[in-house]
């Protein structure tokens, strides 16, 4: 079976590099399956968690603020953060999660950046998941 | 001449100081080793980006982004990175010159100008010459992430993005061997050198469409260059303290050398000075 050469990339370095049968990501616009072939591509990604496929395994990474690109044989992530679960401080996310959580009930009332907020909770759901916790 | 119990507290007090040059030049020895490794591990982030915007620029030039495009400017901003701490020979010192000069030149006054500083040294510097300081960030690890200084990153860019800003300079000392640090200015913003980077022929289908993809792009690679820019100081700081700790220990040696010498001499004067008065005084005797 053909794979794809998936490379994960952060400022503070490479956090996944392998061959994979499939990539699923989250992209701005939606759900984006790859596969080995597809024509190149470049586009936004959302706060998610990344779906690396290899002999029915699936590798997790959680990926926030990045985009992906897509080449026949080659496909890189490039974000701001990026973790495999085994990086992911649990402790860290569960509190980042309370922390926004509070933010977005009181953004009701005060003046809060309900955005940021939001951003937050989402990769902090996000890294959650990836941990599996 | 010095007494003796003089010579001999000046040579003790300059052999502690050595040992602590030399435990400080080992020191920087590998951090240096450490920050050069993340600054190559950064590399392929910044040059994946690069091709990805420089494909999209060159690809189709319909697609245009106020990133992209020089505008007249009424107000220029600067991102100078420094050191939180000293002894590092002339870091941070050749920076603030060759900045300072530069600012003086370029702006009558200073309304025209702002400064975001990165490091403890540099900002007393800067305040201590009353130069605007927009941001500031000290107290910094030795071996940053991304995360720590995403906050400044993201004010420079949106600044730029609101037009309170038309242009962006980076001041930093590159790297270039630890006896040689240059100070560089980088103009990151606008992004003007782009599409002359047209080397990797690829032609991209866009989702949702180029324009959404400068969007997010553009703000990333700006701020990941300053990241980078930062890895690149860290760098240069631990080289030049290294450098400048190794010349402490080496004087150090010739002051110890010089003092042991002259020890000496003061002990002979006065081991001579001693006989002479013995056998001036069994002389009187007889």
């Amino acid at each position: 079976m053909s794979t794809l050469n998936v490379n994960v990339v952060t400022p503070d370095g490479t956090v996944y590099e392998g061959d994979v049968e499939m990539v699923s990501v989250r992209a701005q616009s939606g759900e984006l399956g790859i596969l080995p072939g597809h024509i190149p591509l470049v586009a936004p990604l959302a706060v998610c968690a990344a779906r690396l496929k290899h002999e029915s395994r699936v590798q997790l990474v959680s990926v926030s603020g990045g985009f992906i690109e897509v080449r026949p044989d080659k496909v890189t992530i490039l974000a701001e953060a990026a973790e495999t679960p085994s990086e992911i401080d649990v402790e860290r996310a569960r509190e980042a999660k309370v922390r926004a959580e509070d933010r977005l009930n009181r953004a009701k009332q005060e003046e809060i950046d309900f955005k940021r907020a939001e951003l937050a909770l989402k990769r902090a759901n996000t890294r959650l998941e990836v941990a599996g916790k | 001449m010095a007494s003796l119990r003089e010579i001999k507290t000046r040579i003790n007090s300059t052999k502690k100081t050595k040992q602590i040059t030399k435990a400080m030049e080992m020191v920087s020895a590998s951090k240096l080793n450490r920050a050069q490794n993340n600054a190559q591990s950064y590399e392929p982030y910044t040059q994946k980006i690069r091709e990805v915007v420089a494909s999209i620029a060159s690809g189709n030039s319909d697609a245009s982004h106020p990133m992209l495009e020089e505008r007249p400017v009424k107000k220029t901003a600067y991102v100078a990175i420094f050191s939180d701490r000293g002894l590092a020979g002339g870091y941070n010192a050749s920076l603030i010159r060759s900045f300072i000069d530069e600012i003086n030149k370029r702006h009558k006054s200073k309304d025209e100008y702002g400064v975001i500083v990165l490091g403890r040294i540099g900002r007393d510097l800067l305040k201590k010459r009353g130069i605007p300081i927009l941001d500031e960030i000290t107290g910094l690890p030795d071996e940053p992430v991304f995360n720590d200084i995403k906050n400044i990153t993201r004010l420079a860019v949106n600044m730029y993005a609101d037009e309170e800003i038309d242009e962006l300079y980076l001041w930093y000392n590159h790297f270039i061997s630890p006896i040689q640090q240059d100070v560089t200015e980088t103009k990151l913003l606008p992004l003007t050198d782009m599409s002359e980077e047209t080397d990797s022929k690829q032609t991209y289908e866009y989702e949702p469409s180029a324009e959404a993809i400068l969007d997010q792009l553009l703000p990333q690679y700006a701020e990941s260059l300053i990241y980078g820019a930062l890895l690149d100081g860290k760098a240069s700081e631990f080289g030049a303290r290294m450098t400048a700790m190794s010349a402490a220990t080496d004087n150090a040696g010739s002051i110890i050398e010089d003092l042991t010498l002259s020890y000496n001499r003061a002990r002979q004067a006065a081991i001579t000075q001693e006989i002479s008065e013995i056998v001036g005084g069994a002389a009187a005797q007889e």
